[in-house]
């Protein structure tokens, strides 16, 4: 074995990233690396690039215990790593970029034309004839990302780790990708490959191994497995707590707020339909990086569409930025509370009233004893546990800084609320309460869009559930039809879409 | 090409057209007693502004090198006139002190992580301080090795002088040129001013490069007070306030980007000629205020910042236009 993990652990206060994780890369072989947000993919490869100090387990590389402390040092122990974000220089030329730490000299200084012709002879080991004095800027992100392959192999040239590497590439491109990476293969690299394109991981991989909440689900050969086993390892079906709430039987026949039409961006979100009824909950499902917060972001006005409309009973509906959403009544609660959400030093008061203020303007503060009404209404009655209003809302719990984000948008009374995984890192028994809540807001009128990973949460607390896969909105699936087999079942199949 | 160099032909094709029009004007100013003079009395900037370009092109700034220009005169007038200490020995010792003061800024912007605004703004209060504290009047410089620093020049065809300075100017600009595009280090800069996170994981020596570009900084700004106590005979304490402004300025001009990562040392000395070329046409023309010459550098450094974030949204776009 080139490269073998056993036990692999690793913890953060609260949470066991890592668990127990075994892992063996072959000399010659392309290994996907599998799972939804928070399975371990992210802290297995920090491991193992120094990034991280693993708290347990062994790495042993062609026989002998490494332990790498610096991405410097993994790097010389054979072990180079290629990120979704090339992580070269845009204002360096290709060559300097490839070249840097070994460029060569002639007396002291360093030869320019030399540097140049070993560059254009690295290069086009992989295919790639380019001018390599030209910034590396100037070239496509594929090119760039060929580079950061070859800068990476020149260095280490043992194990190759690709953590998402053609997330922003085209069919075309990813082939070119897909190329350089085979012929690493066969020249005898061991090759990571971390990615959500399920397509990508069967065309190009020889074995997965599965993570699931930092424990390895399974090691298979990527021809013995079918997408929908695959999916199935990933999402797992132990999410027992979801709290069962009876979905409303005529959501059909609810009368429509918003008909979206034809809205999409290039390389964000092929143009969807979507009608939204009132008082219905829409759920969005899909793996990771299959354009569910993009449909969310497009309909918030935080990336402009470039096609279709948005229409009410009114007719069309201005969303070109995220101040024309919250004027039509729409509101947004993000995916990661504590970057996007909260204010994590202001109170509870401050952060409910923050989007309200916003709205009015800044010279025109809401009065303060206003100020506490509202903040008491909504500790009220989204039951945020709190001592009182004036407690910075960074001392909350997980589930009451959620509610909190809620309260905010709900102090707008929008008519339509898109929640980003909004039982994101929270306990149990909040995680039933805002499903709960959902539900009432909706009873009384309110339409929202509900983005989550976890298919037994969208089918408790949706109306419909649109599935997305490779930024395409590919079924929707209404009343019997949403269960979380069905769910799978779309996000696995093999559409002509993809 | 690469879009990184046309604000450097930009500068090129300016500076060429200025000296056109002022030519078409006062034909006299292509002599080489204008270049001769050109050279010699722009010498202190140059210099400065080489260091300066080096630090700018890392991402940093340092706003102490007039100070540290002041107090290098200052010192060197003050032993002079002391101690019987050869001036050659004075200036090894002023530049190994200004040198070791731009390390020390350096090694604080690196290790407590403050921006290179505040550390160096705090060490142009403390030079300026300190050249108070050696003299608050002008001292004048009477040694006779100064009066042979001052006659060693080339007398050009046309009577015009080549100076020391000047030349030395032109030296420092090879050299600045030198370490920028054909050093290890110099591409450590580009790649600290292009993102110092990318440029740490390529294995970039940040702390020894951050101290090493102060260093050189502070190299340059002694070298340059040498270069104006000769130029003027005298250390005052008062001398080349804002001059960190003009260097930064001449930078800009220069086509380098303020926020780092791209430029040209030798845009720098087209920067520094420009702004001298104006002043040259404004003493021609004899009519106009010397603040014109202001006024124009700012013009200048407007028309450059919008020519540079036209080019950065260009590039921009056609990089994203690459990728789809």
């Amino acid at each position: 074995m080139l490269l073998s993990i056993r036990s692999l652990t690793k913890t953060f206060p609260g949470t066991r990233a890592l668990d127990e994780v075994d892992l063996d890369i072959a000399a010659g072989e392309v290994h996907a690396l599998l799972g939804e947000n928070g399975a371990g993919k992210s802290t297995l490869i920090k491991c193992l690039t120094g990034a991280y100090r693993r708290d347990g387990g062994t790495i042993t590389m062609e026989g002998a215990p490494i332990d790498p402390r610096s991405t410097l040092e993994a790097r010389q122990l054979g072990i180079g790593t290629v990120y979704q974000e090339v992580n070269l220089l845009p204002n360096l030329t290709v060559a300097q970029n490839l070249m840097f730490g070994a460029e060569p000299r002639r007396m002291g200084l360093i030869d320019g034309r030399a540097m140049r012709r070993e560059a254009d002879r690295l290069l086009r080991q992989y295919g790639l004839e380019i001018d390599v004095g030209r910034d590396l800027g100037a070239y496509s992100v594929a090119i760039q990302q060929i580079v950061a392959i070859a800068r990476a192999v020149a260095q280490s040239g043992k194990v190759l780790i690709l953590d998402e590497p053609t997330a922003s590439l085209d069919r075309r491109e990813v082939e070119m990708v897909f190329d350089v990476v085979r012929g690493l293969r066969d020249r005898g690299l061991g090759i990571i490959f971390v990615s959500h394109f399920l397509d990508q991981v069967f065309e190009l991989t020889d074995r997965v191994t599965i993570l699931r909440n930092g424990r390895k689900i399974v090691t298979e050969a990527t021809a013995r497995l079918d997408r929908m086993s695959l999916i199935q390892h990933m999402l797992g079906r132990d999410l027992d707590h979801a709290a069962p709430v009876t979905r409303a039987p005529d959501a059909d026949a609810a009368p429509a707020l918003l008909r979206i039409e034809g809205l999409g961006r290039d390389g964000v979100i092929a143009p969807f339909d979507l009608t939204v009824g009132q008082g219905e909950v829409v759920g969005l499902a899909g793996l990771l990086g299959s354009g569910r917060t993009e449909t969310a972001e497009l309909l918030f006005g935080l990336r402009p569409a470039q096609t279709g409309t948005v229409r009410d009973a009114n007719g069309a509906v201005d969303l070109r930025s995220p101040r024309a959403a919250i004027a039509a009544g729409f509101g947004f609660a993000p995916e990661d509370r504590k970057t996007d959400g909260i204010v994590g030093d202001l109170s509870i008061r401050e952060n409910i009233i923050l989007a309200l203020q916003a709205r009015r303007g800044w010279s025109r503060p809401i009065p303060r004893s206003e100020q506490n009404q509202l903040a008491d209404e909504y500790i009220r009655r989204l039951d945020i546990r709190t001592s009182d209003r004036e407690k910075a809302i960074g001392e909350l719990s997980g589930g009451n800084q959620q509610k909190a984000v809620l309260a905010r948008w709900l102090a707008m009374n929008p008519r339509f609320l898109i929640l980003d995984e909004p039982t994101r890192g929270i306990d149990v028994g909040a995680h039933a309460q805002i499903l709960r809540l959902i539900r009432t807001l909706t009873a009384q009128g309110m339409s929202v869009l509900v983005i989550s990973s976890e298919i037994d949460e969208l089918v408790a607390v949706s109306d419909r559930v649109i599935v997305l896969r490779d930024r395409r909105h590919v079924a929707q699936l209404t009343g019997q039809q949403v269960t979380g087999d069905q769910i799978m079942r779309a996000i696995a199949q093999e559409g002509a879409a993809a | 090409m690469n879009t990184r160099a046309l604000p450097l032909y930009a500068t090129i094709v300016i500076f060429l057209l200025a000296w056109l029009l002022s030519w078409m004007q006062f034909p006299n100013i292509l002599s080489t007693r204008v270049i001769g003079n050109l050279l010699t009395d722009n010498a202190y900037l140059g210099i400065v502004a080489v260091g300066m370009t080096l630090v700018i092109l890392s991402g940093g700034i340092d706003l102490s090198v007039g100070a540290v220009i002041a107090f290098s005169g200052v010192l060197i007038a003050v032993l002079l006139r002391d101690t019987n200490l050869h001036p050659l020995v004075v200036f090894a010792g002023v530049l190994a002190l200004t040198t070791a003061f731009g390390a020390c800024m350096g090694l604080l912007i690196h290790r407590l992580a403050m921006p290179a605004f505040i550390v160096t703004l705090a060490g142009m209060f403390l030079a300026r301080g300190a050249a108070y504290m050696l003299s608050i009047q002008s001292v004048p410089i009477d040694h006779p090795f100064y009066k042979t620093l001052r006659d060693a020049y080339y007398l050009m065809p046309g009577k015009g002088r080549l100076t020391l300075i000047g030349v030395l100017m032109l030296a420092v600009v090879a050299l600045g040129m030198v370490l920028a595009h054909r050093t290890r280090f110099g591409t450590s800069l580009y790649a600290l001013g292009g993102g110092e996170q990318t440029a740490r994981l390529m294995g970039v020596r940040q702390g020894q490069t951050t101290v090493l570009v102060y260093a050189f900084s502070g190299l340059m700004a002694g070298l340059s007070g040498v270069v104006f106590s000769v130029y003027t005979s005298s250390g005052y304490a008062l001398a080349t306030v804002g001059t960190e402004l003009t260097a930064i300025a001449a930078v800009v001009i220069g086509g380098t980007l303020l926020s780092g990562g791209a430029g040209y040392v030798f845009g720098t000395l087209v920067g520094v000629l420009t702004m001298g070329l104006i002043q040259t046409y404004i003493v021609f023309d004899g009519t106009l205020s010397s603040w014109w010459t202001k006024i124009v550098i700012g013009l200048l450094l407007l028309a450059f910042i919008l020519l540079q974030k036209g080019l950065l949204t260009l590039s921009g776009r056609s990089l994203r236009k690459g990728a789809a």
